[in-house]
């Protein structure tokens, strides 16, 4: 990722330069059109995968970029997830709009928190996170006249997005309306990361005190990206509860921030597309081997991790990005890259 | 170019070849539970009920092959349940939906069975509401308002005329206590006290010696499976309740068998009301537990007979409409149906499509060394409550 002769010709170059499309990102964006050719019938399969992809990417932008370590991250996707839902059973039933009333209901829950979090690091963020996480869990499960407890809530309907497209029963509109909405705020990221408030982040995740002493006030950027993760998380939420028309417990379980912490490991944190990847590997995954055997599908997942964690530390994207950029590999693929007009 | 063609000509043929001869002659189920995860043992548990039943009764009905298509929920996540519904019908071709252990999943799935008309077997899932989400779901396991309303009604029939309920505080548990409640005092009873516990609470000696305080003369608890029903079974015995001037009732988990073993004598006296136990003497339960046994080297419990039972309603229907799967049929077909359970006699409510069967009022004893829940009174043809009361 980092070419060091952009590094050399400062700051401003070196971003410009990877904010460049690059080719291979093009074909990514291309790729996920396939489903809709392809495998008409894993839809929703895909929108789900698309759907866990932009949650990832909400917890990459602090864990990857921010270095801040969150084991409660579904608190934000579950509070958009039940806003959203709750909208819907009131009366409000305009996707859009309620997907905004979602973002926006967990960026605030998100800002609040910000102030907290913003004032520990590492051990200690685990433990807020994780104890905020059960909480709210907690809270919501009492909260059975707004939630519907532990029965899930009931009566969640959507109006047709735009007021034309119906949420079918094969996922056709809930795959490109969370495909839409993944590539937007991906753009969104993408520009925040490789602006100088990214870089600044990045600086942040490396040494925080180094931070401060250099005049960067670190607090202020991580309350700013908390929030922004946090409404990104509750957009993912918002989206799952719009294409599928139910929420319950379940999206503000451990276990729901557990995964997506393994989904952006297996990809690769700190890389935009590492969280993607990672979701389309995991769903994929546990949809192929718990079709085989759906006792034991996670043992697989499981092995595939720990190979990961041993073998790639960057996860996925990590490594490849290893292998692609060492000297042998450049010698290799030098000739065919002539054609892009420069030298890798 | 040519060798395309031929490719595509193959494919083609291929398609042409599979499709349709299966969709005549095989009978897709589509089995949505978990089988993995913190409910993996129930899904199991629920799955061996319909292996068993399989096995003695042959992979084919009226023609058609039955196929089991298992799909993994992994725990209360309605939107997983929901998707794998809709795929195991528009990707699997499943005509046929099954399973469903947990109350959040059974509701969303219900959803899909609604939109797609597609016959539905609920095998587990007992909240009250779930059937009237969708006019092509039968149920075959039970509710909990028609055990614990019953239980209500029978405790001041047996002489209980002032009781304290102590619950688990989520869904089910607030289902359990109002039902008790209102079978309770619509016969004329009076609840003294509640209380409901945290979900995950290990220590019950504080909450029982709560209800011990107030002097009641029946005690009830709701309490969900795992390691709970042991420590409250415990707690009761530890602060000297006396099981036989103080009735402590509750639903079948209190004195599942696992539970039991852990329990000890604590567990000695606990009065249950439940719909099934392997202990039930019958000659179609003892010929069940020893096949189940044989195959599976453990003891059927309420999920293996939801399994077995929901196996049956659907090889029953499909012999009836011969073969055929339209989902107006199949619901037609499963109305008023009525057949000999390892539990005893049970049949479909025409009217609201849920079971109907016999509540067994049970006292844990020691028989032959084991303690088991011995049935010592039972109420007929209970039918769920609640459902009875909405408007029509």
């Amino acid at each position: 990722m980092t070419s060091t002769s952009a590094a050399l010709a400062g700051p401003h170059e070196h971003l410009r330069a990877q904010d460049r499309w690059r080719a291979i990102e093009v074909v990514f964006w291309l790729a996920t059109l396939l489903p809709f050719l392809v495998t008409p019938n894993y839809l929703s399969l895909a929108s789900q995968v698309a759907i866990t992809a932009l949650f990832a990417l909400s917890l990459d932008l602090i864990l990857g970029y921010a270095g801040i370590v969150s084991l409660g991250h579904a608190a934000f996707f579950g509070f958009g997830a039940y806003a959203a839902g709750i909208l819907s059973k009131h009366g409000w039933g305009e996707p859009l709009s309620g997907l905004l009333f979602a973002g926006i209901a967990a960026g605030l829950l998100g800002y609040l928190m910000s102030f907290i979090i913003a004032r520990f690091r590492h051990l200690a963020l685990i433990m807020i996170t994780l104890g905020f996480g059960l909480l709210l869990l907690e809270a919501a499960n009492s909260a059975g006249w707004l939630t519907g407890g532990a029965d899930g809530l009931q009566g969640v309907r959507m109006w047709p997005l735009l007021g034309m497209f119906r949420f079918d029963l094969y996922g056709f509109t809930a795959y490109w309306y969370s495909l839409i909405l993944l590539f937007l705020l991906f753009l969104v990221s993408r520009r925040l990361i490789n602006s100088p408030f990214g870089l600044s982040l990045r600086g942040i995740r490396e040494n925080s005190t180094r931070m401060r002493a250099i005049g960067a006030e670190s607090r202020a950027h991580i309350r700013k990206i908390y929030t922004i993760s946090a409404a990104m998380a509750g957009i993912a939420g918002g989206l799952l509860t719009q294409t599928t028309e139910t929420v319950s417990l379940g999206v503000l379980d451990f276990q729901r921030s557990a995964d997506i912490l393994v989904i952006l490991v297996l990809g690769g944190a700190g890389r935009l597309y590492g969280g993607l990847i990672g979701a389309i590997i995991f769903l994929v995954a546990r949809d192929q081997f718990s079709g085989i055997n759906p006792q034991y599908w996670y043992f697989p997942i499981g092995v595939l991790l720990v190979v990961v964690v041993l073998f790639l530390p960057g996860g996925i994207l990590g490594g490849l990005a290893q292998i692609t950029g060492s000297e042998r590999f450049q010698r290799m693929v030098r000739p065919l890259m002539v054609w892009r007009g420069k030298s890798p | 170019m040519q060798r395309a063609t031929f490719l595509l000509g193959g494919l083609a043929a291929a398609l042409l070849a599979t499709t349709p001869a299966n969709a005549q002659n095989t009978v897709k189920i589509g089995v949505v539970m978990s089988f993995s995860g913190q409910f993996a043992d129930p899904g199991a548990q629920i799955d061996n009920g319909i292996k068993l039943y399989m096995k003695q009764n042959g992979d084919t009905v009226a023609g058609k092959k039955i196929e089991i298509i298992r799909k993994d929920s992994g725990g209360i996540a309605p939107d997983v349940a929901k998707r794998l519904s809709q795929e195991v019908i528009v990707r699997d071709g499943a005509t046929i939906l099954a399973g469903y252990d947990l109350t959040p999943n059974a509701l969303a799935a219900a959803d899909v069975s609604a939109q797609a008309k597609t016959f539905m077997v609920n095998m587990n899932a007992a909240t009250s509401v779930i059937t009237t989400k969708s006019p092509y779901m039968a149920r075959t396991s039970f509710t909990v308002y028609q055990l614990n309303e019953a239980l209500g009604a029978w405790a001041y029939k047996n002489g209980v005329r002032r009781a304290y309920t102590l619950v688990s505080d989520f869904g089910p548990g607030w289902d359990g206590e109002a039902a008790f409640q209102k079978g309770f005092k619509d016969a004329g009873g009076e609840i003294i006290g509640s209380a409901r516990y945290p979900v995950a609470n290990v220590d019950f000696t504080a909450f029982v010696q709560r209800a011990k305080d107030v002097n009641p003369d029946g005690i009830y608890i709701w309490v969900p499976g795992g390691p709970q029903p042991a420590a409250l079974g415990k707690a009761i015995a530890e602060r000297g309740i006396d099981k036989s001037k103080v009735k402590v009732m509750g639903q079948g988990e209190l004195t599942y068998e696992e539970a039991l073993k852990s329990m000890g004598d604590a567990g000695l006296g606990l009065i249950t009301a439940f719909h099934y136990d392997y202990n039930h003497q019958s000659a179609k339960n003892k010929a069940f537990v020893a096949a189940y046994n044989a195959e599976f080297k453990r003891n059927p419990d309420m999920f293996s007979v939801g399994g077995y039972d929901g196996m049956h309603l659907i090889y029953e229907t499909l012999k009836k409409t011969n073969g055929n799967t339209d989902p107006d049929a199949l619901i037609a077909a499963a109305k008023g149906m009525k057949w000999e359970s390892p539990r005893g006699p049970m049949s479909i409510d025409p009217e609201t499509r849920d079971v109907i069967q016999t509540v067994y009022i049970r006292r844990v004893e020691r028989v032959g060394g084991h303690l088991v829940n011995v049935e010592f009174d039972k109420i007929e043809n209970v039918k769920d409550p609640w459902k009875a009361r909405l408007p029509k």
